[in-house]
């Protein structure tokens, strides 16, 4: 009998420690509130979009549509977080960077072309390596100059949404393009909008270099202690860049889908506060923020759950401006939450109930 | 380059010690400060030699200088607070609402403005100081969740009619001889608006209570080393906390003065205003990494700044995007100055180490 009961405490405790539980557990929370207040925020229809196309639409079809970029974002920002133990702050004025080398290269000087001035592919390299360029600047201050992350990343923080305005001589250009529209809304006859095809094709490559070389290994190394990892031979220094280079790297790939998605960029809006949501999403992945393991499949995961919240947000007619409120606050319970000190007394008050059991067992 | 750093070591070593590191930052800062006015008074002609010209930059800068103060506070004890700007914008939103739609008093708007200061500077306090949580993603959520409250309280931005609080904010503190002839030649008074007095007054006490008491020095021990700090009998906890706090009730008024300049409440108003608060400790002295600071030097950090702006225009490059752009490189470059420093110093407590230790082995 008591065995019984032990290894099922076993399982829970297992379920528990299982780091992939809590963006779970939070999806499941969400999706039980709307299922009791509101059946038909499930309900998916289909039907022709203005192109005439038959797409799916729907919340769950718009949460893993928007949830999209900040999946992409949640990818970069884990590494991040996990070789040099803070965050990037500056995604969101990268994105609005890359966003504008993309309409700065398709349009040429001319803010409204007729067509395009330069293949769709040649913009989305440049993009990338602008975006390369500053994730590289970022992590150079970082990593060589030791600076701590979130202060280093607010210089671009700042002068991003400037430097993106400057590029295009705060213009907003206009592309129409049928093809280039395809990226960020949908492919025809396919009812499935692509930016998840693009988010899921991150994951695999990603998944697909963390199963085949040792950058996970070395990351976590660097994360855990740098000290001894560079004893061992590795490059701590090194490390610590490459994972901001990479975050260039989906920094670009999110722009790219964020313009795509209206065909052009307002400088002050686009991408505003993201880098919180990117944050929020490692940290509802259960990875921690002060560097060291990490689990992308559960940040990705936790930024659907993000999404997830500011579309139940959206339901109840809350101002898109005051959802920051809301999402501090879900942020400051979960850093509350996840605290070792506040992790310890909930410990002790459990061992507290557990103990006159354990009591009665003995005697 | 290697000859510019040598002088400044040897002064340091054979002067004071430890605390003549923010005496040379901040000597750096203020002799750049009066490098860049004479410049300007040289190349942009007689509008700098005009008194006036001074106490504008005094006048619009005087709730940034207060909002720097407690920033300096903070970083000094090792932390940083970037609410600071949210705090202002609902600081501003709350006094003008209570005034306009709710016919209040400006002795009740000065209240309101400093419960909510004193509001945000305990939940933050606490958390970081009792929760041991990290300080950046505290008051970056304490951000976001100020930005929000303030459309939450009022989504449309409006200026305020109150009587008693535009007699306020319209009065004038005359200097005397420093006036000026216009271009009639007629004799106009310098000013400065009452917020300049309330800054003044505001950087005269901090000096006071960081330079000679003892809650003042436990800021430095703490900041420097919280383990000796721990180890000295000093309170780390509550000091970190009363940092916190003073920063909330400075982040209150601070708003208060910000309203009383532009007399209205927007969602918008003090954006990027913990940016600069924090550029401005940095360049004024203050180590990001704790423990050295001087409230003088961010006096003179926001001036800087300051200056940099109305040179900036002046020359003709007026455009927004200039202001961003200018105010961060300015960050980087003395963010990397620091990084140097820092790096240097370590290297000469090394090798000043050294020796010691090889006399210890001997005996």
């Amino acid at each position: 009998m008591s065995n019984k009961t032990k290894t099922e405490g076993n399982i829970i405790t297992a379920l528990f420690r299982n780091q992939i539980f809590i963006p779970i557990a939070a999806l499941f929370i969400l999706a039980l509130f709307n299922f009791i207040v509101d059946r038909s925020f499930f309900k998916i229809t289909i039907g022709p979009n203005s192109d005439g196309n038959p797409v799916l639409s729907g919340n769950i079809i718009s949460i893993i549509d928007y949830g999209s970029e900040l999946a992409i974002l949640a990818i970069g920002m884990t590494l991040v977080t996990a070789a040099s133990r803070g965050q990037d702050i500056s995604v969101g004025a990268a994105m609005a960077i890359a966003g504008s080398v993309v309409l700065r290269v398709l349009c040429g000087t001319n803010s409204r072309p007729d067509e395009l001035q330069a293949p769709i592919i040649v913009a989305f390299i440049v993009c990338c390596l602008v975006a390369m360029a500053f994730g590289a600047f970022n992590g150079l201050l970082v990593s060589v100059f030791k600076i701590q992350p979130m202060v280093a990343t607010l210089i671009l923080f700042t002068a991003g949404r400037s430097i993106a305005a400057w590029i295009n001589n705060n213009e907003l250009p206009v592309v129409n393009d049928k093809t280039f529209s395809i990226f960020g809304n949908y492919i025809p006859g396919i009812p499935i909008p692509t930016p998840f095809f693009i988010a899921l094709a991150c994951f695999i490559i990603i998944a697909l270099i963390m199963k085949f070389t040792n950058l996970k290994l070395y990351i976590q190394s660097v994360g855990l202690n740098e000290q001894t990892s560079r004893l061992n031979g590795l490059n701590p220094a090194f490390i610590k860049f490459i994972t901001y280079v990479f975050l260039g790297l989906c920094v670009a790939v999110a722009g790219f889908i964020k313009v795509s998605r209206f065909s052009t960029i307002n400088y002050s809006v686009t991408a505003k506060d993201i880098e919180m949501d990117a944050i929020l999403a490692v940290a509802i992945g259960g990875n921690s923020l002060g560097g060291g393991k990490f689990k992308i499949s559960a940040s990705i995961l936790g930024a659907y759950v993000i999404q997830f919240l500011t579309t139940t947000l959206y339901k109840f007619d809350v101002n898109s401006e005051a959802l920051s409120a809301y999402k501090a606050v879900v942020v400051i319970a979960l850093v509350v939450l996840s605290a070792p000190i506040v992790r310890e007394k909930i410990a002790a008050v459990f061992k507290k109930l557990r103990s006159p059991e354990k009591a009665e067992l003995k005697s | 380059m290697s000859q510019k750093y040598l002088t400044p070591a040897k002064t340091r070593r054979s002067l004071l010690g430890n605390l003549s590191d923010t005496n040379l930052l901040m000597s750096i800062t203020i002799v750049v400060f009066v490098l860049m006015y004479l410049f300007a008074i040289i190349v942009l002609g007689s509008g700098f030699l005009k008194a006036q010209t001074f106490f504008n930059m005094l006048n619009a800068n005087a709730a940034l200088i207060i909002l720097a103060c407690g920033m300096t506070l903070v970083m000094i004890t090792g932390g940083i607070d970037i609410s600071v700007g949210g705090m202002a914008a609902l600081v501003s939103m709350s006094s003008a609402v209570y005034l306009d739609m709710h016919s209040g008093s400006v002795v009740g708007a000065i209240l309101i403005s400093l419960g909510i200061g004193l509001a945000f500077g305990l939940v933050q306090g606490y958390l970081v100081a009792y929760l041991d949580i990290q300080p950046f993603i505290v008051t970056l959520a304490g951000m976001f969740f100020a930005r929000g409250m303030t459309t939450i309280v009022n989504t449309n931005p409006f200026n305020v009619q109150n009587e008693a609080f535009v007699k306020l904010k319209e009065t004038r503190i005359t200097v005397p001889f420093l006036g000026s002839y216009n271009k009639r030649g007629e004799y106009i008074d310098a000013y400065i608006e009452i917020g300049v007095i309330v800054a003044l007054v505001v950087v005269a006490l901090l000096f006071v209570f960081l330079k000679w008491t003892k809650t003042g020095r436990n800021f430095y021990a703490v900041g420097g080393n919280r383990q000796s700090a721990l180890m000295l009998g000093i309170n780390v906890k509550r000091t970190t906390f009363l940092a916190y706090l003073m920063c909330g009730i400075l982040g209150g008024i601070g708003g208060f003065v910000y309203f009383m300049h532009v007399g209205s409440g927007s969602a918008t108003h003090a954006s990027g205003a913990e940016m600069n608060a924090i550029a401005s400790s940095i360049i004024g002295g203050t180590m990001l990494t704790g423990g050295v600071g001087n409230i003088v030097g961010t006096l003179f950090g926001v001036l800087s700044l300051a200056l940099i702006q109305n040179i900036v225009s002046s020359i003709g490059l007026d455009q927004a995007w200039w202001t961003g752009i200018t105010n961060a490189s300015m960050l980087c470059i003395f963010l990397i100055v620091q990084s140097i420093i820092i790096a240097r110093r370590k290297k000469a407590n090394l090798s000043s180490s050294r020796p010691a230790e090889a006399k210890g082995v001997k005996k």
